[in-house]
């Protein structure tokens, strides 16, 4: 199926395409590592759209971050999982303890800004603007 | 349908529609409780995936650390956040269109690429549970990183700490090194008088 779908003729593009679906129809019952991973692209799309959505508020962007990470952590474990390699964990560990560390400084960078400026819309940091 | 099939339909459901109402939620407290009910569900995910540790690291991290410090910051800064969505209806259009492309995107790849089931597998050997597996990794091929994220964190830390900390001029406060540094003449100054006689 990977081969048909890589060819350059549209006719194999859609033969590929068409058994894709049907094959998406035949396993829509037991979660497979497809279903997890479609649902990683469902929720990496929605907090995409969530930054460019509230791009005023500060805050909302910076959740907007975190539910991207957990879409990529997500993606990371059912990929351990599904081929049987603790790895993906040890990743998902890592970019836990990043995201932390990133999260706290964010917010105390905020903090800062709103103690500084007295908002918090992106659009009122413009000082380096000139 | 199996357990595990109605167990993933059902936390997916949650996840997304909390996804979509951290991003589309009026009050940003809201947005922040969303939040976490969408760390919950992922949390039930890993579960499903046997990665017991991660699930509950993300439970005691996410939701009692990073999430509580969201509300914290939220409900200590005095905003106007009404005024801050007033353009939220205009930037629909693009922020739908981009979200939507980047699924459709997705879509492609995935249904090109992985849809053939892969076989399920244990995660684990037998007779070993996720987090000593995940100790074993971590603790032998991966010390040097586990290092450098604990000193991610410790600089996160000081960085945190650094910035938001302010230093009140009316506080009273003792400095060390003076103290340290003092000599007995600064303290005590022996005067050379002439007593006084005593009279009767």
């Amino acid at each position: 199926m990977g081969a048909g779908n890589r060819a350059g003729t549209p006719a194999c593009f859609w033969a590929g395409r068409q058994k894709g679906i049907r094959s998406i129809v035949s396993i829509v019952t037991a979660p497979t590592l497809s279903h997890y991973l479609v649902l990683g692209a469902i929720l990496f799309a929605i907090s995409m759209a969530g930054i460019f959505l509230n791009r005023k508020n500060v805050i909302i962007l910076l959740m907007a971050i975190e539910l991207m990470l957990l879409a990529v952590n997500l993606n990371f474990i059912s990929f351990s999982h599904y081929l049987n390699d603790i790895s993906g964990q040890v990743f998902v560990f890592f970019i836990l303890t990043v995201a932390a560390a990133e999260s706290a400084i964010g917010l105390a960078i905020l903090v800062l800004l709103f103690r500084n400026v007295g908002s918090i819309d992106v659009e009122d940091l413009d000082r380096l603007k000139g | 349908m199996t357990t595990p099939a109605l167990l993933f339909y059902f936390f997916a459901a949650i996840l997304v529609f909390a996804g979509l109402r951290v991003i589309t939620a009026r009050n940003p407290v809201h947005s922040a409780l969303w939040l976490v009910l969408a760390f919950f569900t992922a949390a039930a995910h890993w579960l499903l995936l046997q990665a017991e540790f991660l699930a509950i690291v993300l439970v005691l991290v996410y939701v009692g650390a990073v999430m509580v410090l969201f509300l914290f910051v939220i409900m200590m800064l005095d905003v106007n956040y009404e005024h801050l969505r007033r353009h939220f209806r205009s930037y629909l259009p693009v922020g739908a269109t981009v979200g939507i492309l980047v699924l459709v995107e997705m879509a492609l790849v995935l249904v090109g690429s992985y849809v053939k089931p892969v076989v399920a597998t244990t995660g684990t050997a037998a007779g070993t549970d996720n987090t000593r597996t995940l100790g074993m990794v971590l603790y032998t091929d991966y010390v040097y990183a586990f290092e450098i994220a604990a000193v991610i964190l410790l600089v996160a830390i000081v960085a945190a700490i650094a910035l938001t900390h302010r230093k009140r001029k009316e506080t009273r406060y003792q400095n060390p090194g003076e103290q340290v540094k003092v000599r007995a003449r600064d303290r005590l100054r022996v005067l050379s008088m002439p007593s006084e006689k005593q009279e009767g």
